[in-house]
This record gives C-alpha cells, sequence and structure tokens, in this order.
C-alpha cells in the first residue's frame, strides 16, 4: 500500500439527501465511492490524487433491478454479479450480462457496479458498448433535480461527462424492445478472464427479408470514450449484407474510431481487430 | 531397499500449515519495535548522481536513512563478481537502482517520505537493447559490454560446410519474463556490531545470502545468519535477489538498532527483481539432401542487464544447450552476455535452456522443410543415442530413447491424425488449428564442475525418541523438497514418514548443501540425504544396537540407547562426484552434466483469425526423469513449468521504456490465468540414473524448455506462418499475417 493513509477522508452519508446536502454544499470536494473497484486499485499503488470520498453505500435506493412493462431500471449500485444473474436481463440484454460476466475477477465483479462503470468514465470500460447498443438512458439527481440523459452522448471526452458536480448517477434505464434484435458482443482481452479490454465490440441489429432495418454499433478501447459508430452504423441501415458492404464499412470504422498504442496493444492492432469483429458481426447478421 | 514411501504420493510436509494458513511467511512475522524500510530507487538508466534531496513536509529527525556511506565494509552485492553495488554512490546503471533506504515505524509515512526524496542525476548515455550494446558505441561495462563469452568447438566447422547440401540459416528471440512467485520478495533483519547480523526472509539460497552480507559488513561467518521463512515460490527469482533486500534491510536494522522489515508490493517486485534473460540466437546449419546434420554454427546473446549476477552461469547453461539433443560431427557455438542499463537480468526455472531450446526447436522445423521431410523424420535421423556425443563431446552412457518418446508422444496426442485433419479442416475456417512438437533435454545439476566445487553436505540427527531430523540448507519453495527428503530418509532407515521431519534452513544450524536451484534439490541433495541417513543407520549398526534388518520399534530402541550411553546421534554425507565425469573450463568441453532429463512434447493450438489470438488447446508432455519419487509433486512440477512457459510463449510481455519495465502491474502484464491452460497431460518415463537417490534426476526446470518452440511449431503448422519470437503475442501474430497477406494498409 503506497498511499498515505491519513490523507484520505471518506464520508458515509446514511440517505440520499443528506448526501445531496454534502455535494450541493461543496460541490466538487467529494468524490463518490461506489464498490471502489477502481479507486482502490489507485489507492494501492499511490496514485489517488482526490483525497475527499463519499460512499453510497447506504443509499438504498440506489440498489436493485425493477422490470417494468416498457423498461428494466438498474440501480447504479447494481454490482456485475448481480447483473449476470438477472434472468430478466439475460433473456432481454444478454450483451450486458456477458460483458459483467467478462468484467474483471469474481471478486470485482462482487463489489464493482454499473453505476460506478460508467461514472469511472475509462474508455476500456466492458459494460458501456453493451449500453450503447441497448439505448440506455442514465437518471442524474442533485438538490435541484432530477433529469434523464441518453446515455449516448453522455461521455463527451476522455473522463469527461455530462454530470454536474452536485449530482450523482442514481439509475440506468435500458428500454425493452417488442422485438428481437439480434445479437454481438465480444472483448478481447489476450486472456480469458481478469482481462483489460483491447477491443470491446457490441452489436444489435433487426433484420426483414435479410435487410437491416435497425442497427446500432458500440465500441471500447478504440476512442478517448466508448464510442456509438454511428457512420459504420449508417452505411450499413436499409441495406443488405454483401461482401462489398463489409469492406466498405471496415474501412468507414477505420475512420471512425482512433486507436492508440499504449502497454497494452497497438493503434494497428486495434484498428485491425475492430474491423474483423465488425465484419464477423454483419456476417453473423447475413446468416 | 524397500521403497515404502518412494514412488508413492504420499501427504506433504508442510501442506496442511499452508492451506489453513498457519504457515508463517515473512510479512506474518512481527517483533516487538520492529520498524518498516524501503528503497529510494533512481529513475534514470545511467548517470552520476549530482545529490540528494530530502523534501519538506516530512519529518525527517524520525527516519533513520541510510546511503552508501553508511555501509560499515564493502558496498558491493557479492556474488559471482563483486561488480554490483549495494547502493549507488556515484554511478547510476538502470534506472530501479537502489540509492537511499528509509526506516519508520510508519509504513504509510513511510511511503510520503519515499515520494519525497530527490535523486538529482547527471544522465549519461544509455544502451538498452542487444544489438546497441554488441556494437559497442556507449560502453556501459567493463572495456567492451561483454560480461561472459564461451567457445565451444566440436569438429571442424568451416570445412564441413561443403559436405552439406542444403544450409539453413534463422534467427531467433526470446524476451524478458518475470517470475511472479505468489510472495513477494520480504526480509527481515536485526544488526549490530555485538551480535552481528541476521536475516529471515524469503530466499531459495540461503548461504548465497550469507556470502553477500559478510563483505558488506566485514563480519566473519560466525557473525552472519540467514534463516529462510516460509516461501511462497521462488522459480530462480528467489536465487540472487534476496541478497541484496536482505543487504538493505540489515543495513538499515545496523544504523536504527531496531528490526527492519522490508517487504515489496508487486510493482516494486515486478520493476525492480530479476528477470529472464532475453535472447537472440542465430544458427547456420548444414544438412545432407537425406537430412543428417552436418554442420551447426550457433551464435547466441543474451541480454544481461546492468551487472553480471549470474550471467555467466546463464549463459553457460544456455551454450551448452543450443545445439539440443542431437548429434552432429561439427559444431561451433560463440555465445555472449552482453549489459544493457537495465536491472540485472537474472535466474528464472530453465535459465538459459529456455531461450536456446526455442531457437533450435523453432530452427529444426525450417532445416526439415528445406530439405523436403517432416519435422519429426529429420529429428529421428539425429537423435542423440547411447556412444554418442553432445556438442560439449560429453558421451552418452545413458540408453536415451528419443524415438520412443517420440512415438509415445505422438500416441498420447494423436499427432498424425490430427495433422491430417487440421489441414483438411483449416481452409475457410476462421479458427484454424495446428499442432506442433519440441524434443529437448535438460542437464540436472550443477553445469561441469559446479557440483564439486559447491562439496555440498547434509546431516541427519535422531532424538532419544527415533525422530529424525534432517539438515540442509535446501529450502521448500512450494516444490516438494521438505516432502522428498523425508520419503527418501524415511524409506533409507526403514521407519515411518511421519518420524522424519526436515529442520527450518538457518545457517546458524543446517550445514551447506548448496543453492536450491538448477533442479539439483532431489537429485544432488536427495542422493546426500540418503547417504547421510545410511550413515546414521551404519552408525548404530557399528555400535552393536541394531541389526540391518531391523523393525521401527527397534530403531528407536536403539536409537534411545546410543542417545544415553554416548551423546548425539547425527551423521553426514559429503558430495562425491560420479565416477569417469571429466569437464575442462578452458575447452568448455567434456561432461557438462552428470545426466540429462529427456522429453518431448506435444502443443496444439487454435488461432483465431478475427482476433490472431493464438491459444492452447491440448499438452502432451513426455519425458523421461529417472525414477518418480512424488508422481503428484511430479505431475505438478511439469504442470505447473508448462503453464509458466505458455506464459513466456503467448501472453507475457515486458514492455520497456528505456531499461524500465513500463507494464509492472498484473492487469498489464499479462500472465495466462487457469481459464487460459489447456488440460496438461503428463507421461514419465523412468529410466533409474545410478547417481540419483532410487534412480532420481532432476525435473523442476525441465517443463519451461520445450513448450515455446513446439507452440510456435504448432501456429506454424496451422497458419503457415514462421514466428521467430516469442512473446508471440496477437500484436505480434497480426503483423506477421498481414504481412504474409501484403494486404495491411
Amino acid at each position: 500500500m503506497r498511499a498515505y493513509i491519513p490523507a484520505y477522508d471518506l464520508r458515509v452519508p446514511g440517505n440520499l439527501s443528506e448526501a445531496l446536502a454534502i455535494l450541493g454544499r461543496e460541490p466538487g470536494v467529494w468524490q463518490p465511492f461506489a464498490g471502489g473497484t477502481d479507486l482502490m486499485v489507485l489507492l494501492e499503488a499511490g496514485k489517488l490524487s482526490h483525497r475527499k470520498f463519499l460512499s453510497l453505500t447506504k443509499l438504498a435506493d440506489f440498489r436493485g433491478v425493477e422490470v417494468t412493462s416498457g423498461a428494466v431500471i438498474l440501480g447504479a449500485l447494481t454490482t456485475y454479479m448481480e447483473i449476470q444473474r438477472h434472468p430478466g436481463l439475460q433473456s432481454e440484454f444478454p450483451l450486458l450480462c456477458t460483458a459483467a460476466r467478462e468484467t474483471g475477477s469474481i471478486a470485482t465483479q462482487n463489489r464493482g457496479t454499473i453505476g460506478g462503470n460508467i461514472v469511472n468514465a475509462s474508455p476500456a470500460a466492458d459494460s458501456p458498448p453493451a449500453l450503447l447498443v441497448y439505448d440506455a438512458e442514465v437518471e442524474l439527481v442533485s438538490e435541484r433535480g432530477v433529469r434523464w440523459l441518453p446515455y449516448h452522448g453522455f461521455h463527451t471526452g476522455y473522463k469527461k461527462m455530462q454530470i454536474a458536480a452536485d449530482e450523482l448517477l442514481r439509475a440506468i434505464r435500458l428500454p425493452r424492445r417488442a422485438e428481437p434484435w439480434k445479437q454481438y458482443y465480444r472483448k478481447v482481452g489476450t486472456r480469458k478472464a481478469q482481462a483489460i479490454s483491447k477491443v470491446c465490440f457490441a452489436g444489435a441489429a433487426q433484420m426483414e427479408d435479410g435487410i437491416v432495418r435497425g442497427i446500432r454499433i458500440a465500441l471500447g478501447s478504440v476512442a478517448p470514450i466508448v464510442l456509438r459508430a454511428v457512420r459504420a452504423e449508417a452505411s450499413i441501415r436499409g441495406k443488405k449484407i454483401t461482401p462489398e458492404l463489409i469492406a466498405a464499412t471496415k474501412d468507414i470504422l477505420g475512420h471512425e474510431i482512433a486507436p492508440i498504442d499504449d502497454i497494452r496493444s497497438t493503434a494497428r492492432y486495434r484498428l485491425r481487430v475492430a474491423q474483423n469483429l465488425l465484419a464477423e458481426f454483419l456476417m453473423q447478421l447475413a446468416r | 531397499m524397500e521403497e515404502k514411501y518412494i514412488g508413492h504420493s504420499v501427504e506433504r510436509k508442510e501442506g496442511r500449515e499452508k492451506v489453513t494458513g498457519r504457515a508463517r511467511y515473512v510479512d506474518d512475522l512481527a517483533f516487538p519495535d520492529m520498524v518498516h524500510g524501503v528503497t529510494v530507487r533512481s529513475s534514470v538508466a545511467r548517470g552520476r548522481i549530482l545529490g540528494i534531496r530530502y523534501g519538506d513536509g516530512i519529518p525527517w529527525n524520525e527516519f533513520t536513512i541510510v546511503t552508501a556511506k553508511d555501509i560499515p565494509g564493502a558496498n558491493e552485492i557479492a556474488l559471482i563478481l563483486h561488480d554490483q553495488p549495494c547502493l549507488a554512490s556515484e554511478f547510476i546503471n538502470h534506472p530501479e537502482e537502489p540509492v537511499v533506504l528509509l526506516a519508520h515505524p510508519d509504513k504509510y509515512l513511510l511511503e510520503e517520505a519515499r515520494r519525497a526524496v530527490r535523486i538529482d542525476v547527471e544522465a549519461m548515455p544509455a544502451v538498452f537493447t542487444i544489438e546497441d550494446s554488441l556494437a559497442k558505441g556507449t560502453i556501459v561495462w567493463g572495456e567492451d559490454n561483454v560480461l561472459k563469452a564461451y567457445h565451444v568447438d566440436k569438429g571442424d566447422v568451416d570445412s564441413a560446410w561443403a559436405a552439406a547440401d542444403v544450409i539453413v540459416e534463422g534467427e531467433y528471440r526470446t524476451g524478458a519474463q518475470e517470475q511472479l512467485y505468489i510472495e513477494n520478495q520480504g526480509m527481515i533483519a536485526v544488526a549490530n556490531p555485538t551480535d552481528g547480523v541476521t536475516v529471515w526472509g524469503s530466499l531459495q539460497c540461503p548461504y548465497y545470502v550469507h556470502k553477500a552480507l559478510m563483505p558488506l559488513f566485514g563480519l566473519p561467518a560466525e557473525k552472519i545468519r540467514v534463516i529462510q521463512a516460509e516461501t511462497g515460490g521462488g522459480f530462480g527469482g528467489k536465487e540472487e535477489y534476496p541478497s541484496m533486500i536482505a543487504a538493505h534491510a540489515a543495513l538499515l536494522a545496523w544504523k536504527s538498532g531496531k528490526r527492519v522489515k522490508i517487504v515489496y508490493d508487486r510493482a516494486e517486485d515486478m520493476v525492480a527483481t530479476t528477470k529472464r534473460h532475453p535472447s537472440r540466437t542465430r544458427h547456420r546449419t548444414g544438412v545432407t539432401r537425406d537430412g543428417k546434420l552436418v554442420a551447426m554454427d550457433i551464435d547466441l546473446a543474451i541480454d544481461g542487464g546492468a551487472y553480471a549476477t549470474l550471467s555467466a552461469v546463464v549463459l553457460s547453461r544456455a551454450t551448452i544447450h543450443s545445439a539440443g539433443p542431437y548429434v552432429c560431427p561439427n559444431v561451433r557455438i560463440r555465445s555472449q552476455a552482453v549489459a544493457t542499463n537495465a536491472p540485472p537480468h537474472g535466474a528464472f526455472r530453465g535459465f538459459g535452456a529456455p531461450q536456446s531450446v526455442f531457437a533450435i526447436e523453432r530452427h529444426l522445423d525450417q532445416v526439415a522443410r528445406a530439405v523436403n521431410l517432416t519435422p519429426e523424420e529429420l529429428r529421428r535421423r539425429n537423435f542423440l543415442r547411447k556412444d554418442q556425443t553432445t556438442a560439449t563431446g560429453q558421451i552418452i552412457h545413458e540408453d536415451v530413447n528419443f524415438s520412443g518418446l517420440l512415438d509415445r508422444a505422438f500416441k498420447e496426442s494423436d499427432y498424425h491424425a490430427k495433422r491430417a485433419r487440421f489441414e483438411k479442416e483449416n481452409p475457410g475456417a476462421t479458427v484454424k488449428r495446428g499442432i506442433g512438437f519440441s524434443s529437448f533435454m535438460h542437464g540436472a545439476g550443477f553445469t561441469g564442475s559446479g557440483e564439486v566445487y559447491l562439496a555440498s553436505v547434509v546431516e541427519v540427527e535422531a532424538t532419544a525418541e527415533g525422530c529424525v531430523r534432517v539438515l540442509a540448507a535446501s529450502t521448500e519453495i512450494g516444490q516438494g523438497a521438505n516432502t522428498i527428503f523425508s520419503q527418501i530418509a524415511a524409506d533409507a532407515l526403514g521407519i515411518s514418514y511421519d518420524r522424519i521431519d526436515v529442520a527450518q534452513p538457518d545457517t546458524g544450524a543446517v550445514p551447506n548443501s548448496g543453492p536450491t536451484v538448477a533442479s539439483r534439490t532431489s537429485m544432488v541433495v536427495g542422493n546426500l540425504v540418503e547417504k547421510a541417513a545410511l550413515n546414521l543407520k551404519n552408525t548404530l549398526v557399528e555400535s552393536g544396537l541394531l541389526c540391518d534388518a531391523c523393525t521401527e520399534d527397534e530403531f528407536v530402541r536403539a536409537c534411545k540407547r546410543y542417545i544415553e550411553t554416548r551423546g548425539t546421534l547425527r551423521a553426514r554425507a559429503k558430495y562425491e562426484p560420479p565416477p569417469g565425469l571429466h569437464w575442462d573450463d578452458t575447452t568448455y568441453s567434456g561432461d557438462a552434466y552428470g545426466t540429462y532429463a529427456w522429453a518431448v512434447y506435444v502443443a496444439e493450438v487454435a488461432v483465431d483469425t478475427v482476433t490472431y489470438e493464438a491459444r492452447v488447446s491440448d499438452f502432451v508432455a513426455v519425458q523421461e526423469i529417472g525414477k518418480v519419487i512424488h508422481p503428484v509433486l511430479a505431475a505438478g512440477q511439469i504442470e505447473g513449468g508448462v503453464a509458466q512457459a505458455i506464459g513466456m510463449s503467448l501472453y507475457e510481455n515486458v514492455v520497456w521504456r528505456e531499461g524500465r519495465m513500463a507494464n509492472g502491474q498484473m492487469t498489464n502484464y499479462i500472465m495466462p490465468t487457469a481459464a487460459d491452460i489447456p488440460p496438461i497431460r503428463v507421461f514419465f518415463e523412468e529410466q533409474p540414473y545410478p547417481f540419483g537417490p532410487h534412480g532420481a534426476k532432476g525435473i523442476g526446470e525441465l517443463p519451461m524448455d520445450g513448450p515455446a518452440p513446439a507452440i510456435l511449431n504448432a501456429i506454424e503448422n496451422a497458419t503457415g506462418i514462421s514466428l521467430r519470437e516469442i512473446p508471440a503475442t496477437p500484436e505480434v501474430l497480426m503483423e506477421a499475417m498481414a504481412e504474409k497477406a501484403g494486404a495491411l494498409v
């Protein structure tokens, strides 16, 4: 443990209004602390620069999965383990369950939360591509009130997002679809468990007589934010899948993403694998 | 001698303590008044120290601060050479070089203090690759950057090329690898001029630490005491590095007057301690049209890092293993260990052999293709047999049967059927399958005259209750040494396994049975345990208290009577080389090892052409290792070694930035998980070696040698791509596949 523990402060508000009051009084001073699976790693390495934290563990209305006729609503503190074990999510939102199952270790899955995964804002996070494909919305609360935002567009740049310093992310809403969509998820992390993605791909499409009616594609680890590949989507929508279309769309995707070289992989590898995953997804749709 | 325990999988001696959490590792040990220590390191690869600044906001008067000036004796970590300082005083030679030591009771404040120390360094040009070191543009060690060089000459290579129909050349590379023992390095020390220095720690070789502490403190042998705490794995990583951390803890203890504990966290352990030597091997091989080897010209170089440490010995093993288990009348090997400005590379399971075996076994698949033979047929035509000679001219006296090992490995892996099936199924498949193999050997024990120089000693002592304790410096590091020694002693004395225990290695109490390295513990030290036990029994027989064929009760009574009437009942045995072994250090020729373990490994792979990930999907390991003393432990050694070698082959990539490991975290240094490891099917052939206990040979390192070339040979079979370097990460495979397709934009 390289951190100097006495320098850190953790407050544990007993309910939401207490938590929001602290954030409202000193916006930006208190950083929310949920499962801690990202923050504790930084703390151990002596690299956690923020010093004051607000624990969300006692916020009961941040927990639980609610299924309504139109949507499934996940409390922000829903853990990866709760997600992967939820029967409703398994049947209607399998990509999210797969992402949860492939995130970190069992211990991480027991503690890590979906809300934390979103606001930690890592471009390599595994759940956000699935959330983007499912057209998720996020609920933000503060003393000023409650607002819902589409998750697409929530992240505006590396570690930047549309959340004010006095707001907390309370819930994630996944709209239920009447008709079945074909779905695809693949995390590429070199080892089968406890991996950080080199490329993560989620896709869903609605097919009608061999024509792509609806399509959503999202990728992680290939840009400063988890990215919805809207231009690639546009080139496919309304078309029949052919080898020529696949080649053209791979090219479009190549210009839409901006992978980098880092200690985990290379830009060239990420680019090529992202294109290959797109092709694999499209070929599955054509089948 | 009856084998009541040998050959049976008895319960591990320390197994219950470990699985119930009662075993005490160094970080579990605490003493009153103990303080913690940390190391402040350079951040520059090479340079001159201008000054050390202690930043504001830290109560420095509460700290013990040690620099090179505080060393009472010689500022060196004594090993083979004395080039590595314990603390840098003027020059920095790698980016993790220790410069300042700090101790304080509060280990969290200690971290704040570590961050507040600034070491001002005037940077000097540095060298980071084998090529740059060999180019000698910048000299960073000695006169020419060469830590050690060997020449091996058999026959006359230069004249032999004329007899070759085909000459095949190739260059092969292996990367650094972290040992990743479960328990990080750690040490506790107490030291003062009156009592001397005592350390407790996680280590493989108590007497190496002992040797290093003597000159550092200028103290005689009896004033230095080294005690092994329970040790959570070593793999070579705790062969030489514990001398460094012991020296640091002891210096802080000496100055503070308190017990000092230093335990590295994973991040420090990964970046600062030793790793496997990166290597570059060039082969030039002459072969006749019918596949007979006529000349082998081998040029190999390993990266030793900033100081000599064990590089000379690693290079020796790499050199001797570089021509493989093949007979060739003309062999020339030129090898060098060169210096770079990275932390010193060091001992790691296999110790140079995995690098060499990778090169020769990848290369032979290329040679086979050049003469239109299958990889197996080429090898069958050149396998070393009884009465033939190795590259160093060692005559093989064992009835080694490589073709038999190959047959068994192919049968167990269904090699031929799979090869045919994959050839049929691969076209059009997204996931390409392949199967490949390697045949190799691993010399057991120290090289050449090493064991004679070590002159190892083991003692056994009996109590009046008829219990027998084995006294040796050989350490239990998870491999099962305690269990095997107990099995051997119990069978030698004809008493039950439960009556044997193994003393905690403590240089104040046990004789020097040598380091726990080189696959020597069962074979060499185990043999001494047996001899010492037989000597003890003989003492009782000669004193008339026991007949030769005694019962356990008679043995117990005899011990009691002996101790009552004559005092201590103790016996010893000292190493004697097997007869007829000759080694010449000047010509680097002769009997390099007393014996070898021989093996054929078969790997099956699945290469995903979407993600360029190669996975090992099945693995068969067939080896001849003499007598198997403990089947479960032996299979465990093979499985663990194969798993570690799969990591080296496909996953574990040290990312270097200016001599520093940039991915020193387990999240970014991709060690395979259990989910990535295939079933590893282990088969033993037993051909007893007359000079090992009950015929046992060494096996600990063997499984590290063969998997990498077998896996890459399988990748070539799957994809047609001949990779020449490991780790074959997906990025490497992608570039190679793209190059082959000629399609990368």
